[in-house]
């Protein structure tokens, strides 16, 4: 029992991560309808903003967190007004959006390769960080405790933003609508804008958590995540938001259980055979719902 | 280049190069090195091999270890391909008429043209290759790199003895070469010193978060966990396993690639005890080691690294060949080096055995105190 209780702590700590970032993911995907494969590029960029504020500035990690979920939010605005502004403005294909993604990850990895090194590395470990306690035989990190509370935190936020305000009802009515929107004066441009930014500072809120938790920052750290988030997107049913939440909680809990009661070699087929198994049975994903409910 | 009769002079040696190699065989002796400076992360070991290797020719011309004759040290880049390292061995062959060639950096490359050197009789020695089979090619072919096979089983025995070892948890990166053999090869050794495998987890290349694989192997109570990793990843599982309350007596024995001071860094106190065994390590007290870290630090600005050790005693031990020879002869050279035991390298005393692996003693190590010490 203890193993299956320790299993699950495992679980939900690295599945709000994965939350986290797919929310944001999500978020790009339904009122956007974009699929940005930059995302775990930009998460990438959170986590080393974070550790770089931290060493360098010597920045107290909970305020390094948050001007690191801000930096990365900035980069993922810079991408749109650089990169996928510009092309859908003219006309681009979606699928020519798609590449651009690719390619706007693929240069932000390369720019920190080139500043930070190919190496892995890491925050400095402070003694608030090491606490741990036992109960009934399961070992509870802080660490984890915080990556749940913050993961809670941030998901709270963003749906008092969506739900409960003028502007989260403008971005929901763009997801019904883009012409709708513009239609009854909602000021698309700015929306989306700001879209991309709570869409980059939610992955960067999600590097730093888990650059802290697994100790480990490198320029190539996004590359799974992405996989994560691409299987919690469809999921938690295509741009459905508190679905994309529980999804990667999920997420999180099949993969340690997998590793725990399968075999270790079969973690990600099991996640992404979840995700055959899901669109066969509920071709909308768990949570997924029609564009009319989406809104 | 201050007077004119030393431009003179210059002038008449490049007009005899320009002869053919025969004019200036006289007195020099040319010895090939196919090391990769490019092609992406085997540049990192092949710049370490051609820096040392420049070290150890440089150092035998200066004490004039052939006597008159001059070592030349001809580098040419294999760029880690298979293709351009066959191109590099037949352009040393038959243009620069080398007595011997030091590499190639990777192994695929040395399957591809480890043959070459072998129909034309040239010695080839290996200072970075550790696939199993390479020295097999033919007996023209020589290693100093041990296989991971010569490293592992004397560790875990050593380990197993000492510590009452009765179950192993073994966790390895299964998308890896490297890791992967490893795990072959510690497995069989593990088997052979009869002791029950209670847990076997895999992991993937960049992967972070090892809690799961590690809470089941916890589960399994073993006196042992084997590490098939390489030093990011030894780091964060111990970090985590520790952090999940893997008991402090459960012994952890890495991987050769552990053994960075990178390691330190990320595993932060939680290296503490890691057991690994290996061929060199920057803090031996073997005396010429001591010296060569010192030359290469102030020649290169940097640390050597295993690699620069044993490119520095591929090089040593070709230039002792040709000394033993008397000559140049690509035959008198492969068959002292043939006969090599004992000689005095930076990874302690060194030689060939009749497969032309390399005998030399691996040495155990233990983390202590933030650096790695000998395992008593």
């Amino acid at each position: 029992m203890s193993v299956f209780l320790q299993q699950t702590v495992n679980g939900l700590s690295l599945g709000s991560a994965y939350a986290v970032f797919a929310v944001g993911f999500t978020l790009l995907f339904g009122v956007l309808n974009v699929l940005n494969l930059a995302q775990g590029a930009v998460f990438m960029v959170g986590a080393f903003t974070g550790l770089e504020l931290v060493r360098l500035v010597e920045l107290p990690l909970p305020l390094a967190f948050l001007v690191a979920m801000v930096t990365a939010g900035a980069v993922s605005v810079l991408t749109q007004v650089a990169v996928f502004g510009p092309l859908e403005r003219r006309g681009g294909h979606r699928w020519m959006g798609l590449i651009a993604s690719l390619a706007v990850a693929r240069l932000l990895v390369a720019i920190a390769q080139e500043v930070f090194g190919t190496q892995v590395l890491r925050y400095p470990s402070e003694p608030w960080m090491e606490a741990s306690w036992t109960i009934a035989g399961v070992q509870i990190q802080g660490l984890q405790l915080i990556v749940l509370a913050t993961a809670l935190l941030v998901m709270a936020a963003l749906a008092v933003l969506l739900r409960a305000t003028q502007t989260g009802r403008a971005i929901r009515t763009m997801a019904f609508n883009p012409n709708v929107a513009r239609l009854v004066g909602v000021p698309v441009q700015r929306m989306t804008l700001l879209t991309y930014f709570i869409a980059g500072a939610l992955a960067g809120a999600a590097g730093v958590q888990l650059g802290v938790l697994y100790n480990a920052v490198s320029p190539f750290m996004g590359e799974t995540i992405l996989l994560k988030g691409l299987t919690v997107l469809i999921l938690g049913g295509l741009g459905h938001v508190p679905g994309a939440a529980l999804a990667g909680l999920l997420l999180g809990l099949t993969e340690v259980y997998s590793v725990g009661y399968l075999s270790s070699s079969f973690r990600d087929a099991v996640g992404f055979g979840l995700v055959f198994i899901i669109l066969l049975v509920r071709p909308h994903g768990l949570f997924g719902l029609t564009t009319r409910q989406r809104a | 280049m201050s007077s004119p009769y030393q431009r003179l002079a210059a002038l008449l040696v490049v007009g005899a190069l320009g002869l053919g190699p025969s004019a200036a065989a006289a007195d020099t002796v040319t010895i090939g090195l196919a090391q990769s400076i490019t092609g992406g992360s085997p540049a990192l070991y092949g710049i370490e091999q051609k820096n040392a290797a420049e070290l150890a020719v440089d150092e035998a011309n200066a004490a004039k270890l052939l006597g008159d004759r001059k070592i030349q040290l001809v580098h040419l880049d294999d760029g880690a391909d298979r293709g351009q390292t066959v191109n590099v061995f037949q352009r040393l062959i038959g243009r620069d008429k080398v007595v011997a060639i030091i590499g190639p950096t990777l192994s695929t490359g040395a399957f591809a043209a480890d043959p070459i050197a072998q129909k034309a009789g040239v010695p080839v020695v290996a200072a970075s290759n550790t696939a199993s089979g390479v020295t097999d090619i033919g007996d023209y072919i020589f290693r100093v790199s041990p296989p991971e096979d010569r490293v592992t089983p004397g560790v875990l025995k050593t380990v197993v003895d000492r510590f009452k070892v009765k179950r192993v948890a073994q966790i390895y990166g299964i998308d890896d070469q490297l890791t992967k053999s490893a795990y072959n090869t510690q497995k069989k050794a593990l088997e052979a010193l009869g002791v029950e495998i209670v847990a076997t987890e895999t992991f993937q290349r960049g992967d972070v978060e090892f809690a799961a694989q590690l809470t089941k192997i916890k589960a399994a109570q073993p006196d042992l966990i084997v590490l098939g990793s390489l030093a990011e990843e030894s780091a964060g599982i111990l970090r985590q396993a520790r952090q999940l309350g893997i008991p402090k007596e459960v012994v952890f024995v890495g991987t050769q690639s552990s053994i960075s001071s990178k390691f330190f860094e990320l595993a932060g106190p939680a290296a503490e005890g890691l057991i690994a065994g290996t061929a060199w390590y920057i803090d031996s007290p073997e005396p010429k080691n001591q010296e060569f870290v010192k030359k290469y630090e102030a020649r290169f600005g940097r640390k050597p690294d295993i690699y620069s050790a044993y490119g520095y005693d591929a090089a040593s031990l070709v230039i002792n060949a040709i000394k033993e020879a008397g000559s140049g002869d690509r035959k008198a050279v492969r068959d002292n080096l043939a006969k090599t035991k004992n000689f005095p390298g930076v990874l302690g005393p060194i030689g060939f055995d009749a497969g032309r692996e390399p005998v030399i003693d691996p040495k155990i190590l233990v983390a202590s105190g933030g650096r790695f010490v000998i395992f008593k």
